[in-house]
């Protein structure tokens, strides 16, 4: 630390640094709560756009979930998306505050490499963080859990049971 | 190994300070609204890429220990306040304060930082920019950074005389951080300068961790390895540029070890080992960090009239 006095610096540099926050502010305030509010409880509609898997390299869907169907997959992966995801996406993944609907087609529709990507990456701009802090993995566990869930890829309701039980024992 | 710290702080004024400290973090945890999972990562100093997700606020109570040469030992702690402005920008306020073996407890001022993420995908390595406001003064012991000629001979200094010496300073950092297989490996290059003049002084923070298991569990567990993260950072001082380099700086090698408890708040423990004679012998690190969700969100939704639930 160096030690030296002096108020005149000091205060010009909190100036700037107040109209560099400012105006930080100003562009978040203009772009506003974009993605965590557009999303909120509006459902499925128009959602494949807010996910940004569009945005998925070509690449990315030849992945294999490397737990495919496991039962103890699906059921840790539900209790790693009530940890994770539910202050977002609603417990049941309809929807919450913050973040949409988890039922839209587009979703339905990726394969698991997609849906590993698009949860590492997540989508920054839209307020969805990336999710790179947790190991792969439990990662591939979140993906098992969304593509068993009710009302989504084939053979969910043959799963029903397990997600059910995984849901509501950890919450 | 550490003597008396408590001994004597009761008698100070800085007692009544602190006090309000407690009181503030207390109020803010009482605040309605839901409480979420703490997302901090296992180290104290080292900064890896992980922000605060947009809208929620993570309060971390981190106090350090030190053993001290030629003084009291000390207890210093700082509050901190950190806040998800966007999924990319998240800004954080700490608070310091410390008390040391027979020479009372300050509040010994605060900091102001933002860490901002410039490009949106994960890479193999991923900065972070950050930068930093620090008004303290020369009495402040949190060690939350190690720059320039700092050693421990600067905390053996008489807290009357050290809280007379304010610093102004910027803070700016590259936080690199990279994934190694299921290893995070963080990178730290300080430059920090006093607004008042040179020179720029220089530090760097290196950690490695990774968490005792990979996968999860299907049930609920508590003290089961995936809820806990294990690793070892490195940090000290590069000089100053007037003489960049290793000559009187101080190093510090850091087991760590993270819990996060199901219920939400999570829990970092740390013993600092000195790497050399300038460096203090052992610093004791403990941090406890509870995070609440939508802070600041509703009151915003409910300004524009849109539904707050």
């Amino acid at each position: 630390m160096s030690r030296r006095g002096g108020m005149a610096p000091a205060v010009a540099a909190l100036a700037a640094c107040a109209l560099a926050v400012g105006a930080m502010l100003g562009c978040a305030a203009v772009g506003g709560l974009d993605g965590e509010a557009a999303g909120g409880a509006a459902g499925a509609a128009g959602a494949a756009g807010r996910h940004g898997l569009a945005s998925v390299p070509a690449s990315a869907p030849e992945r294999v979930n490397p737990f495919g169907e496991s039962p103890d997959a699906v059921a840790a992966g539900g209790k790693l998306f009530l940890r994770h995801c539910a202050e977002c996406h609603g417990d049941a993944g309809r929807g919450g505050r913050r973040g949409p609907s988890l039922d839209s087609r587009r979703l339905r529709q990726a394969s698991p490499g997609a849906l590993f990507w698009f949860l590492t990456n997540g989508r920054l701009a839209a307020g969805m963080p990336e999710w790179s802090r947790l190991p792969a993995a439990r990662r591939w566990q979140i993906i098992a859990y969304l593509q068993s869930r009710d009302g989504g890829w084939p053979g969910a309701r043959e799963r029903a049971g397990v997600y059910s039980t995984a849901t509501t024992a950890h919450r | 190994m550490f003597h008396g710290v408590s001994r004597r702080t009761h008698r100070c004024g800085g007692r009544r300070r602190f006090a309000w400290a407690f009181g503030l973090l207390a109020a803010v945890l009482s605040w309605p609204m839901a409480g979420a999972r703490a997302q901090e990562g296992p180290y104290f100093v080292t900064y890896g890429r992980g922000l605060e997700e947009p809208g929620n606020l993570e309060i971390t109570l981190a106090p350090v220990l030190g053993e001290q040469r030629g003084g009291g030992d000390f207890l210093a702690a700082a509050l901190e306040l950190e806040y998800g402005i966007k999924a990319w920008w998240t800004t954080e306020l700490y608070v310091d304060g410390q008390a040391t073996a027979g020479d009372g407890a300050v509040l010994t001022g605060f900091r102001w930082e933002h860490r901002v993420r410039p490009l949106l995908l994960e890479h193999w390595i991923d900065p972070v920019l950050y930068v930093e406001f620090e008004d303290i003064t020369e009495a402040d012991k949190t060690l939350l950074e190690v720059v320039g000629h700092d050693v421990a001979a600067d905390h053996a200094v008489p807290n009357r005389i050290a809280q007379g010496a304010r610093l102004r300073e910027l803070e700016t950092k590259l936080i690199l951080s990279s994934s190694l297989g299921d290893w995070d490996l963080s990178e730290n290059l300080i430059a920090e300068k006093n607004l008042a003049g040179p020179p720029w002084e220089f530090g760097y923070a290196v950690g490695l961790s990774r968490p005792l298991a990979l996968a999860a569990r299907p049930g609920a567990c508590t003290l089961c390895p995936e809820n806990f993260i294990a690793g070892i950072e490195m940090y000290g001082g590069l000089g100053d540029g007037r003489g960049a380099g290793l000559r009187d700086t101080s190093h510090y090698l850091a087991p760590v070890l993270a819990w996060d408890l199901p219920g939400g708040p999570a829990l970092r423990i740390s013993p600092a080992f000195g790497l050399n004679a300038a460096s203090h012998r052992i610093l004791l690190r403990c941090g406890i960090s509870y995070e609440l969700s939508d802070f600041g969100l509703r009151r915003r939704r409910r300004a524009r009239g849109g539904d707050a639930e």
